[in-house]
């Protein structure tokens, strides 16, 4: 079973990990992401989210369809929002469900790890002084 | 010129279709648009060649991705009239 979103809300981590458990799920895997202050040494006011939103969402589905055959795991959820993000505020989560916990770790793991490579979802920094959108090492 | 042609029946013919083509994050800004129309070989690498010339600030990109229809295309992969195109920069989710 999978739960694929993209919001302009923000999202209830409580909800999500709440969708994630079943009575066969051994334990819950879950990874937050979360608006750091600072980014090479300088302070980061915001950050700002934007979506190819039917894209994303083809792609955040092909990520859990592939945990689903990879792994035995039984649940996943995958979450991101869009729009401007505070400092301490969730811009993705991911919950992964499992009857044992290697699973659900390794999938939850490579779940995020293929979103920041394949969905195309863009951040812009915002410092104090100026912004710029996010390049990812190569 | 065009850079892809075709054989038809006895004669060459030159394939060129006219696009809206979707942009999004630092393009988006590049542009100054959220899209832009070109006329273009149907094709990702012809394609790709025609926004680099008409757009040069797309070379301030380590590299862009084209997807057709919400999927990821290849070099090889054929754009036919009426598909979703959009330049897809490095993404930065997460």
């Amino acid at each position: 079973m999978t739960s694929i979103k993209i919001s302009s809300e923000p999202l209830d981590i409580l909800s999500c990990i709440d969708w994630a458990m079943s009575p066969q799920a051994g334990g819950i895997d879950v990874f937050i992401g979360t608006v750091r202050d600072h980014t090479k040494g300088k302070t980061v006011v915001r950050l700002d989210f934007e979506a190819y939103e039917s894209m994303a969402v083809k792609e955040m589905e092909k990520i859990a369809a592939e945990l689903l055959t990879k792994w035995p795991v039984h649940k996943v959820l995958i979450h991101h929002r869009t729009g401007t993000l505070a400092v301490g505020e969730v811009p993705v989560i991911i919950v992964v469900s499992a009857a044992h916990r290697a699973a659900a770790f390794d999938a939850c793991r490579y779940a995020i790890d293929t979103l920041k490579q394949t969905v195309p979802i863009w951040k812009k920094e915002v410092f104090e002084d100026g912004e710029e959108w996010v390049t990812p090492n190569p | 010129m065009w850079p892809e042609q075709t054989f038809c029946s006895n004669i060459w013919v030159y394939i060129c279709i006219n696009m809206k083509v979707l942009a999004f994050g630092i393009v988006k800004e590049l542009f100054g648009a959220a899209s832009v129309e070109v006329d273009a070989a149907a094709n990702i690498t012809a394609l790709k060649e025609v926004l680099c010339q008409r757009y040069p600030q797309l070379q301030k990109l380590s590299s862009f991705m084209i997807a057709i229809n919400g999927t990821y295309a290849g070099p090889d992969s054929v754009i036919q009239d009426g598909d979703e195109i959009a330049i897809i920069p490095p993404v930065s989710g997460g």
